[in-house]
C-alpha cells in the first residue's frame, strides 16, 4: 500500500516521550495503523515503556499492559488465553519489545509462547543495543560496534534470532525496516491474518545509540538494507522469500553497496576506521556478512530444488 | 454435600475446579505437581471449562496469570519453593497491579541441599510483595480457604492477590476426609468475577506506564488500606462460610482453649494442628495452656495478638527463618506487643527442612518455658554438631 493510502486513524498520538527522530516510534505508529483499534499491546521494559510517558497520561489509543523486561511473550500468553474465554479471539494481541527484551532476557518466554502456538504477534524493534538503559551491548549488537559495555567494539557477532524462531516452525516470521514503511505495513497486515504465533523484527537505527545525526535515521536504515547488513525477508509455511532490495541482492540483480559506506555513517564503528583502518576486524565483518548471504542463497536454492 | 477422602493437593485442585477459574497457567514442581495434574485433567475431561496454559517456567506462570487477570477473567495457579522464588518479581507486579489472582503455595524447603520437605521460609520470604497470605492446618481448611480466597481477592475493598500456603507432604500428600459442598451452593457463595479494571479495546487505558515520584507512594498506601480492610473481611467471610457450610477454622487467628490460659502456643500450618494435642495433654496435666494458630501472616493480625497476648506468656514456634533475625511469627509478634509490658514472648525455630515437630516437642517447649529454663529464642532439636 502506498504511503498516502495508509489508514488516517492514529493509534499512537503525538506527545510520546521518544527521542527526537526516533524511528522506533514511527514504526510503532505504522504497525498500529496496520493492526487497527482491536489491538491490545503488551510492552516489556524497553524504550517504548518510557515512551508511554507519565501516568495518568498516555499517547496510546489502544489498551497497553506494561510488563517486566523478560516477560513480554508470557504476558501476551495470558492475555490471549483470557480473550479466548471472553469470545474476543479476533482482538490482536501484540508484544512490542526491544532487542534486549527479545534476544536476551525475554528469549525463554518467547520460545515458550511460540512452542505453545500462542495466538499473538511478537514485534521486536531491534536497535541493536540496550538503548533505554544507555547504550549497552545486546545479543543483537553487531561485531565491532562500540557500546558502553564494549568500549573497544563488540567481540562477538549477533545472534541469529530469526533462525532460532524458524526452528520453532513458527507460522509466520518477517524482517522489516523503519526505512521501508510500506513493506512493514504489509507484513504486519499479513501477520494479522494468520492463526498462531507470528514474529516480526524491525531494524531501527538509533541516533543517540549509534552516534549519528538524528536527521540521517531513514537514510542509514536504507543503507543497512542496500549494503546487505540487514535483509528483508518473510517466512511462511516453512518457505523463505526475500523482499524488495534484499531480493535483488540475493538474486544478484544488484550489487550490495559496500558495508563500509554503511558503517562509516555511524560513530559506533569509527574506531574501526580511525586513527587507522582495522583491517583484521573489517575483514571479519565482511566474511561474516558474506557467509550470511551464502546461507540465504543456499536456503532459497534448497527450496526451489 | 459429599465427603471426599483425599490429599491436600487433590482437595486444593477440587476447590480450584469448583471456583471456576477461566485461565490456569501452571508449571510443575514437587510437591505441588498433583494440583496442576489434576487441574489439567479437569480441563481436558471437560470438568472445568477453562484455558490451561502449560508454560515454560514459574516466572511465566505469574506473568501469564497477570495477563489473564488484567484481561478480566478469574485466574488460579499453584507453586512451591523455588517456583515461588522464581516468581518473586511478578508477585510484586500482580499485587501492585491490584489483580485478584489466587495461588496455592505448598511450603517446601529452599536449596541448595535439594530438599522437598516442609518449610515455610519460601512464602515467608514473600511477605513484602503485597499478597495476602493464608496458612492452613488441614485439608478441610485448604478447601474452604481456596474458595474464600477468591471472594476476598475479588472484593472491591481488597483487589489483591491471595496465596494459600500449606505444608509439603504433611498436608499435600496426606489424605483426610473433607466436606465438599454442592456446586450450586459454591456458585452462590462465590459469584462470577467482575473485574475492577481490565484491558478493553473500547476503553484503551495504558496500565503500568511511568509513575512519578509524586504519585507512587499513594499507590502503595492504597495497598496498605486494602490489607487493613482484609483484617475485617477475612473473619467476616469465614463466618459467612460457617453459617452456610458449617465448617470453620478461625478468622485471622484460630484460638483454642485460650480464654483462661496462662501460656499460649503460637504456630502456623500443620504445626498449629499438632499443637492442639499438646494443649490437651498439658491441660490434662493441670497446666493452663492454649493455642493461637496464625492463619494469616499478611495482613499481620497485630490487634488480635495484642488482645490475646495481654497478661500471657507466648510460646511462638516458627517453621521458617529470617537468618540474622529470627522466625517470622516470633519477630512480628514481638513487634505487635512492643510497649505492652504485661506479656512475655519466647521464640522457637523448629522443623526447618522438614525435621519432624511432634506434639511432644511442642509440649516440651512449653514445659521449658513454664520451668523458666528457656532463653528468649531457641533453635529446637539441633544435633550436637548443629551449626558446625
Amino acid at each position: 500500500m502506498a504511503l498516502k493510502n495508509l489508514p488516517r486513524e492514529e493509534l499512537l498520538f503525538p506527545g510520546a516521550a521518544a527521542c527526537p527522530g526516533c524511528v522506533g516510534c514511527l514504526s510503532l505508529r505504522i504497525a498500529l495503523k496496520a493492526l487497527g483499534k482491536e489491538t491490545i499491546l503488551v510492552i516489556p521494559a524497553s524504550c517504548t515503556a518510557s515512551i508511554e510517558g507519565y501516568f495518568p497520561k498516555t499517547p496510546f489509543n489502544v489498551p497497553v499492559l506494561t510488563i517486566a523486561f523478560e516477560a513480554g511473550a508470557a504476558g501476551a500468553s495470558g492475555v490471549s488465553a483470557a480473550l479466548k474465554r471472553l469470545g474476543k479471539d479476533e482482538t490482536n494481541v501484540v508484544v512490542w519489545a526491544g532487542d534486549g527484551g527479545t534476544y536476551d532476557i525475554g528469549i525463554q518466554a518467547l520460545s515458550g509462547a511460540v512452542e505453545r502456538g500462542t495466538h499473538f504477534i511478537y514485534i521486536c524493534y531491534n536497535n541493536e543495543i540496550y538503548s533505554n538503559t544507555g547504550i549497552q551491548r545486546s545479543g543483537a549488537t553487531p561485531f565491532g560496534a562500540w557500546t558502553t559495555t564494549t568500549w573497544s567494539g563488540k567481540t562477538e557477532h549477533r545472534k541469529d534470532l530469526p533462525r532460532i524462531l524458524m526452528a520453532h516452525e513458527i507460522p509466520y516470521l518477517a524482517t522489516a525496516s523503519a526505512s521501508y514503511v510500506e513493506d512493514l505495513f504489509r507484513k504486519v497486515q499479513r501477520a494479522k491474518t494468520i492463526r498462531g504465533s507470528k514474529y516480526i523484527e524491525i531494524h531501527i537505527p538509533c541516533a543517540p545509540g549509534w552516534r549519528f545525526p538524528m536527521d540521517k535515521t531513514i537514510e542509514i536504515g536504507r543503507l543497512a538494507v542496500e549494503s546487505g547488513a540487514w535483509a528483508l525477508f518473510e517466512y511462511e509455511n516453512g518457505e523463505l522469500t526475500f523482499n524488495g532490495r534484499s531480493k535483488r541482492i540475493l538474486e544478484g540483480q544488484v550489487e550490495p553497496k559496500p558495508i563500509e559506506d554503511y558503517m562509516k555513517t555511524q560513530g559506533r564503528f569509527r574506531h574501526l576506521f580511525e586513527p587507522r583502518r582495522d583491517e583484521e576486524r573489517l575483514t571479519e565483518i565482511k566474511r561474516h556478512l558474506e557467509s550470511d548471504w551464502a546461507r540465504f542463497r543456499k536456503q532459497i536454492q534448497l527450496q526451489t530444488a | 454435600m459429599t465427603v471426599m477422602m483425599d490429599t491436600g493437593n487433590r482437595i486444593a485442585a477440587k476447590a480450584a475446579q469448583m471456583a471456576k477459574p477461566e485461565v490456569v497457567a501452571a508449571y510443575p514442581i514437587t510437591p505441588q505437581t498433583v494440583i496442576v495434574e489434576e487441574i489439567a485433567r479437569y480441563v481436558q475431561s471437560g470438568q472445568l471449562d477453562a484455558e490451561y496454559i502449560c508454560v515454560e517456567s514459574e516466572h511465566t506462570v505469574m506473568t501469564a496469570s497477570i495477563g489473564a487477570s488484567a484481561t478480566g477473567v478469574r485466574t488460579f495457579t499453584a507453586t512451591s519453593a523455588h517456583g515461588l522464588a522464581l516468581m518473586h518479581e511478578m508477585l510484586h507486579w500482580a499485587a501492585l497491579a491490584r489483580l485478584p489472582i489466587v495461588m496455592v503455595n505448598v511450603n517446601r524447603t529452599l536449596g541448595p541441599g535439594w530438599s522437598i520437605w516442609a518449610d515455610e521460609t519460601d512464602s515467608v520470604a514473600q511477605r513484602d510483595t503485597g499478597w495476602i497470605q493464608f496458612y492452613c492446618s488441614g485439608n478441610q481448611e485448604i478447601f474452604d480457604t481456596v474458595i474464600q480466597a477468591f471472594r476476598l481477592a475479588e472484593n472491591r475493598e481488597i483487589q489483591l492477590p491471595v496465596m494459600i500456603n500449606y505444608d509439603a507432604f504433611i498436608l499435600s500428600h496426606t489424605s483426610m476426609p473433607v466436606e465438599i459442598p454442592d456446586q450450586e451452593a459454591i456458585d452462590e457463595f462465590l459469584p462470577k468475577f467482575k473485574p475492577f479494571w481490565q484491558l478493553d479495546t473500547d476503553n484503551p487505558i495504558t496500565h503500568g506506564n511511568l509513575v512519578s515520584e509524586d504519585d507512587y507512594m499513594d499507590i502503595r498506601y492504597g495497598m496498605h488500606l486494602a490489607h487493613e480492610n482484609a483484617k475485617k473481611l477475612i473473619p467476616e467471610i469465614a463466618l459467612e462460610w460457617k453459617e452456610t457450610f458449617a465448617t470453620y477454622h478461625g478468622g485471622l487467628i484460630e484460638e483454642y482453649r485460650c480464654q483462661d490460659a496462662e501460656f499460649i502456643i503460637m504456630a502456623m500450618g500443620a504445626i498449629g494442628a499438632e499443637a492442639k494435642l499438646s494443649v490437651d495433654n498439658l491441660r490434662s496435666e493441670g497446666h493452663r495452656v492454649g493455642l493461637a494458630r496464625i492463619r494469616v501472616i499478611r495482613p499481620f493480625p497485630n490487634e488480635e495478638i495484642q488482645r490475646i497476648g495481654r497478661g500471657k506468656t507466648l510460646i511462638v514456634v516458627d517453621r521458617n527463618i529470617s537468618v540474622g533475625s529470627g522466625g517470622a511469627v516470633f519477630t512480628e509478634t514481638k513487634s505487635a506487643l512492643c510497649g505492652l509490658n504485661d506479656c512475655r514472648v519466647f521464640g522457637f525455630v523448629a522443623g526447618l527442612g522438614g525435621r519432624d515437630v511432634t506434639y511432644e516437642d511442642l509440649a516440651d517447649m512449653t514445659r521449658k518455658v513454664m520451668n523458666n529454663e528457656a532463653s528468649e529464642t531457641e533453635w529446637w532439636d539441633l544435633k550436637e554438631t548443629g551449626g558446625a
